[in-house]
């Protein structure tokens, strides 16, 4: 993949990574809101995306799908895995500086692990494959 | 009923991410990010057949993880994360095709392992 090609890719990374996170912030402080549910019952879910910081993290989420749908037309998914997992040491980091939390050293060494599998990741060309899978799909 | 949550997520996501890469794969390369590029790739989506399989896998996820969420912490579906980043690098190599050396290996790896850490 040319220069530019690989910029394209980096970028759709970047908003894969950036809208998971928010996302997932936002409906899981919605969630704990609105309270327990397990049920099969459509209505309850229903009763829970009116909750604001649901549905801000649903519309979120939403463009996150999108996106990650873009990039995997473009990457391969062993490439993609490791390198939004990047999204962890963010949340974590934002946890640390923003939210003040403590931080143990084993979380630590599994922001350091993460890193590293990011960036060995990274080295990797982000597609393997030429056309459709040959394979079994 | 929490772990039987962690097992559908841990399944429907690996299904769903391994659909789609297959399904997005057919489509050809997105080539930028204008609403009509983005439109043109929804249009051919939703008669895709293995991104729909795809994103019901994940539907079903999101649903299973809403629940858990509402009873469990986050952390509670972590075992289930780490486990399937080395099945879906597993079946990218040998259901997709791709070309997974020691590198990506050891970075899913890694990943895995510092998934866990993060929750201590």
């Amino acid at each position: 993949m040319n220069a530019n090609g690989n910029r394209k890719t980096q970028l759709l990374v970047l908003i894969v990574v950036v809208s998971n996170v928010i996302g997932n912030v936002s409906l899981s402080h919605g969630m704990h809101q609105v309270g327990r549910i397990v049920s099969a019952s459509p209505l309850d879910y229903i009763k829970a995306f009116a909750n604001p910081w649901t549905a801000v993290g649903i519309c979120i989420l939403t463009i996150w799908m999108l996106s990650d749908l873009a990039l995997l037309s473009r990457a391969d998914l062993s490439f993609v895995l490791p390198v939004t997992a990047s999204g962890y040491v963010f949340v974590a980091l934002f946890g640390k500086f923003l939210l003040h939390d403590h931080i143990s050293w084993e979380r630590w060494i599994g922001i350091l692990l993460i890193t590293g599998g990011v960036i060995l990741a990274e080295e990797t060309p982000s597609r393997t494959t030429k056309g459709p899978p040959e394979h079994l799909l | 009923m929490r772990w039987i949550l962690v097992g559908i997520i841990a399944i429907c996501n690996t299904l769903g991410d391994v659909l789609n890469t297959a399904g997005m794969k057919r489509q050809g390369e997105v080539e930028d990010l204008r609403p009509q590029t983005l439109a043109w790739m929804v249009r051919r989506a939703v008669v895709n057949p293995y991104v729909i399989a795809g994103i019901a896998a994940m539907a079903v996820s999101f649903f299973a993880l809403l629940s858990l969420l509402s009873i469990a912490n986050v952390s509670f579906a972590v075992p289930a994360t780490a486990a399937s980043y080395l099945l879906e690098t597993l079946l990218a190599k040998y259901i997709l095709g791709e070309d997974v050396r020691t590198r990506r290996w050891a970075a899913a790896t890694l990943v895995a392992i510092g998934v866990v850490l993060l929750q201590f």
